[in-house]
């Protein structure tokens, strides 16, 4: 987009930006224009726009305080609706064309807030204000109050609908990672790409260069933008060097692991189709170099929050990369040379400097040298005490070293504390840093492992050692790879950039005058810190908690320091003394989505499908999920109600005949000679004793003795056996049989495999199933009852020769089989049951039927086997065997696990037959009082049997089995359910089980 | 956190499904007397300040169980064996 783009602040030349085209964007609905290579920060200073938001407590008016993603104060809201994100900082935010923002936590509007009256009350909203307040009365909290200081507070709002765009997850692999791309960051890439190793340069920033960018400096005689482009070049054109710009490395994990953030998309207004707008990696390097600079700190001072109040490094940022003049008329205030050279850049914009106040007691020869160079005064013990305006700095008090208050007029100050290095990915796992008394500041500790610091980062501020020690950083990386990293000449840093960078911090004047700010991001003062110091919060981890300095997305980067020092003077302790807090991962905040990947929704976790699943969509199935399957939950007819589907699926089981896909529980094939002796071992029950061609149920316990699942296991051959196990449970039991003969018993003969993909099974259930099965099994088979008996299983073909296997096993208490084939013939199969079966009046039915059937026949299940039960819990008692050792016979024997008054399965039947039963509710005596005391026990599962015509379920109660024949209450105070139940044998249909022997 | 499969190299935790302490042994005996003994067995776990062996199963990988060696203050691993002796490629 082109047209009139009058910016009053942009400087004719310089800088790197575009000036032959132009991005218009909206602000607050303003359409303003700017250029590439603009941040929205840069553009809006260039638009004379310094009040870019609200602050967190009092609505303070903000302006822009950075030029990085340190950023406390400008928060804007990017992109509208659906696409809409919180909290984003302005001094990050790519500049694009149609970028649409808004400013935050403000009402009506950003010049007129009408909740900046809050500032008005600043007395009760101390710190620790929530704990204090708002005590009474206690109803009042959730309903008053509450809502009204999350109306009053906060940042930005959040999108309501769902995020539209992709996001997603890769992996990379590097020798040494770089972490930063100033001059150390690409002299380290550079000595360690040019050895051969694999270099991954990771740069937050759109562009390579760091401070390079920002600062007037020289490197070998030439501006140093040009050393960054040769660099850029150079390891470009290396192979095995990967540069990742506008990438954040935000945490650091075992085992040479890092997480960054790539924006890939989040400086165009929607991303190409198939591009993810942001990508998480998780890069895995063998070393690291860690060239993240440092961030510079504010002063604190009355009103030092006012927009035009501005970090002096990020005033020269502003300059310098951006051809941007913050203000017109400025004052330099700061402790430490370096940044007394931002008056020179200002002067060079065409900007007056009006003094440069200088709070050390001593003259210092380069900040006077600056001061003559800016036409300045220079003012030495001196410092501001206060700053005049409202919604832009309009003049500060100075106070000089006599106590003597001067007004000057200005509409810009630049201010420094100093630099603190950037620490945060070497303390991730733990690592403290430390006090270096000569820098004033924070230095890396205890690195993590395969971690080297270099530049800024390690504190060594000036270009020069920033150059060197990035360049000895990155070969000794290589070399610790196994590479030989040669010796290269470093070019000469201009002197001029070689400045001193010893400092003596002022941190904070005292006896100002007005709301001195410690913590931009969450209005935090000096009076709240000396109010925590009082009320006993002395150290930083403390003082966090109570005043919430250092908390919400900018981690305190511009507060940390400030915070402790202010801390140590109210507390009469010395600021290296007083320590810091943690910083975790992450460096910078990450999207929840970024996290996700491509896992929502539907695609939370991959589906398994049964083997009939397309024949099952073509029915036009209700599907269900069942940990990671879908399975058919039944099979409606066309304007039929759930109910009656599963109604008419189950009678039809008990009346003709059905057939289900169970493919999804667990397969493992056991073989070996000690193949029976294994299976002992890990079931309750014995089956070495079970002969070749039968199958037998198996419980399984775990070592505490509670039943950990169950199944049929059928003996193929001598050294062969076939396990099921549920479907829920069907990886853990694998693994438990691998620890089982990897670990306890590997002297035993026996292997097995999860064959659990390999198979398609289908049960066959009904008074009918002989004779749809004998159409579908080759005739050679003979499956007459005699031949074939209830358990029975072996090896068949079916359909004219496809290997399959046939056992007669019944869940639903009626004449069943399972037939399984090889997992490729699974929907024919299917299809060749249903055709077989088509004159017997067969019918698919679901999970939901399934689960009817066998609550019918009280068959535990997954609600009964919930981890809390014993096999005699479950009626089951007798299965286990007391003749061998079994995993769990042990601890399954004491005496509270078998004691007859643990909660045992029982069925429920309502006494009134119209009555509906619910699962969860609790079971009470008759005509006790529903009070935890008298609570016995609780129904586990619960059907309408379409059989018997009335809901019934299963239950665990106290001294069940006694208890057949009397009536207790299943109460259910969630739903309001109050019925009279009766006790009964957990068995409703055919408890001879002479059905499923015919 | 990386381990080091003796069969399949270093790969990422989330191929690994933890268990626990590798040092505790299953007692033989069923009598009443070894009731301590598996106690400890099934329940009580050291957390030493130090090296600690666990059982880790390369679950996404070759299915073996491993022996890891970590420093349970660092995280570092010191150690990856296979839990069943004389197993190995």
């Amino acid at each position: 987009m082109t047209g009139t783009s009058f910016q009053p602040r942009r400087l004719a030349t310089g800088g790197l930006i575009d000036r032959t085209r132009t991005h218009s964007f909206a602000f607050d609905g303003e359409t303003l224009a700017g250029h590439p290579g603009d941040t929205l920060a840069s553009a809006l200073l260039a638009n004379g726009k310094r009040l870019v938001g609200r602050s967190f407590k009092y609505h303070r008016p903000r302006g822009i305080l950075t030029a990085g993603s340190e950023e406390p104060n400008a928060l804007v809201e990017l992109r509208a609706g659906a696409h809409r994100e919180p909290n984003t900082r302005a001094t990050t935010i790519e500049l694009y064309d149609g970028l649409d923002a808004a400013s935050q936590n403000r009402w009506p509007s950003l010049k007129l807030d009408l909740l900046a009256a809050n500032q008005l009350f600043a007395p009760i909203f101390g710190a620790g204000f929530y704990y204090k307040t708002f005590m009474w009365p206690a109803s009042f909290w959730e309903k008053v109050y509450e809502p009204a200081i999350r109306r009053a507070a906060g940042l930005g709002r959040a999108a309501t609908e769902p995020d539209p765009d992709h996001y997603e997850k890769a992996n990379a692999f590097c020798d040494v990672f770089v972490i930063g791309a100033g001059a150390s960051g690409l002299a380290a890439a550079l000595a360690a790409a040019r050895s051969g190793a694999r270099v991954i340069l990771c740069e937050e920033d759109f562009r390579l260069g760091g401070r390079l960018l920002a600062e007037r400096s020289e490197i070998g005689g030439r501006p140093a933008i040009e050393w960054v482009k040769a660099a850029e070049a150079e390891l470009e054109a290396l192979p095995n060097c990967r540069i990742m710009e506008r990438t954040s490395v935000v945490g650091v994990y075992d085992g040479g692991t890092y997480a960054a953030l790539e924006r890939v998309n989040d400086h165009v207004p929607v991303p190409p189709a198939h591009e993810p707008r942001q990508r998480l990696w998780r890069i895995v390097a063998k070393r690291a170099v860690l060239t993240a600079g440092a961030i510079e700190r504010p002063i604190v001072f009355g009103d030092n929050d006012r927009p035009g109040i501005m970090l002096a490094g990020a005033v020269r940022t502003y300059l310098n990369r951006f051809g941007v003049a913050p203000g017109r008329r400025a004052v330099v205030f700061a402790d430490n040379d370096d940044a007394f050279r931002t008056a020179v850049d200002l002067l060079a914009a065409g900007v007056e400097v009006a003094a440069l106040v200088d709070a050390r007691k001593g003259s210092s020869a380069s900040a006077r040298d600056a001061a003559e160079k800016a036409n300045a005064r220079y003012l030495t013990g001196a410092v501001i005490q206060r700053v005049r305006g409202g919604q832009s700095v309009r003049g500060v008090e100075i106070r000089d070293q006599g106590g003597k208050i001067e007004l000057l007029d200005c509409d810009l100050v630049a201010m420094s504390g100093g630099w603190s290095p950037t620490v945060h990915l070497t303390t991730h796992l733990n690592g403290k840093p430390k006090w270096d008394e000569s820098l004033g500041a924070l230095v890396p500790g205890a690195l993590p492992p395969g971690m080297s610091v270099a530049g800024a980062a390690s504190g060594q501020f000036g270009l020069a050692s920033c150059l060197a020690s990035g360049q000895s950083a990155g070969a000794e990386a290589a070399r610790a790879c196994g590479f030989a990293p040669s010796v290269h000449a470093l070019p000469a840093a201009s002197a001029a950039s070689d400045e001193t960078t010893a400092s003596t911090p002022l941190w904070q004047v005292a006896d100002g005058k007005g709301k001195a700010f410690v913590d931009f991001q969450n209005d935090v003062t000096v009076s709240d810190v000396k109010l925590a110091a009082r009320e006993g919060f002395r150290i930083p981890e403390h003082l966090k908690r109570y005043t919430t300095l250092g908390m919400a997305t900018d981690q305190g980067k511009t507060a940390n320091a400030n915070g402790a020092a202010v801390l140590a003077r109210v507390t009469g302790r010395y600021v290296g003394a007083v320590g810091t807090t943690t910083f975790r991962p992450p460096f910078t905040p990450v999207a929840i989505a970024a996290f996700a990947g491509h896992h929502r929704g539907q695609d939370f976790r991959p589906a398994r499908l049964a083997p009939s699943h397309g024949w099952a969509e073509e029915q036009g199935a209700h599907f269900v999920e069942t940990g990671p399957w879908l399975r058919a939950l039944y099979y409606p007819w066309e304007g039929e109600e759930p109910q009656a589907t599963v109604n008419r699926e189950v009678a039809n089981v008990r009346d003709r005949v059905g057939v289900c896909d169970v493919s999804t529980l667990g397969k493992i094939d056991v073989q070996g000679k000690d193949a029976g002796i294994f299976l002992d071992r890990v079931y309750a029950n014995t089956f070495s004793t079970l002969p070749v061609g039968r199958a037998r149920y198996g419980l399984m316990l775990r070592e505490d003795g509670f039943v950990l699942d169950d199944g049929t296991t059928a003996r193929l051959k001598d050294d062969h056996y076939f396990m099921t196990t549920t479907t829920a449970n069907a990886v853990r039991v694998m693994q438990h049989l691998e620890f089982c003969q990897q670990c306890l018993w590997p002297e035993l003969d026996v292997q097995m495999v999860s064959v659990t993909e390999q198979w398609a099974q289908f049960a066959v259930a009904g008074p009918r199933a002989r004779d749809v099965l004998q159409g579908v099994v080759d005739p050679a088979h003979d499956l007459a009852n005699a031949a074939f008996p209830h358990l029975a299983a072996g090896e068949v073909t079916v359909c004219g020769g496809t290997p399959a296997r046939l056992f007669r096993l019944s869940f639903s208490g009626e004449l069943a089989y399972e037939v399984a084939v090889p997992a490729r013939f699974g929907e024919a199969m299917m299809r060749a049951i249903l055709e077989a079966g088509a004159p017997y009046g067969i019918a698919p039915y679901g999970t939901e039927a399934l689960g009817v059937l066998r609550i019918e026949k009280g068959h535990p299940a997954g609600s009964e086997l919930n981890g809390q039960t014993t096999a005699h819990d479950l009626g089951l008692g007798k299965l286990v065997s007391a003749k061998k050792d079994f995993i769990g016979r042990f601890m399954a024997a004491r005496p509270a696990l078998t004691d007859p008054a643990r909660p045992s399965l029982v069925g429920l039947s309502p006494v009134d037959r119209d009555d509906r039963l619910r699962a969860g509710a609790h079971l009470l005596p008759k005509d006790e009082e529903a009070i935890a005391k008298n609570d016995q026990g609780y129904v586990t599962s619960i059907a309408f049997s379409p059989s018997l015509g009335h809901w019934l379920g299963l239950g665990l109660l106290v001294n069940g089995p006694e208890r057949h024949g009397e009536i207790v209450r299943a109460y259910d105070p969630v739903r309001g359910g109050d019925v009279a139940v009766e006790i009964c044998p957990p068995c409703f249909i055919d408890p001879e089980g002479e059905r499923l022997r015919v | 956190m990386r381990i080091r499969c003796p069969y399949c190299g270093e790969r990422a935790l989330e191929e690994f499904t933890y268990r626990g302490d590798a040092t505790v042994t299953r007692p033989k005996s069923l009598e009443p007397q070894a009731a301590d003994a598996w106690v400890d067995y099934v329940y009580l776990r050291d957390n030493p300040d130090g090296h600690h062996r666990e059982h880790w199963h390369h679950s996404a990988g070759c299915h073996a169980w491993l022996v890891v060696t970590r420093d349970m203050r660092s995280h570092e691993i010191v150690a990856v064996e296979f839990a069943r002796k004389g197993e190995g490629p």
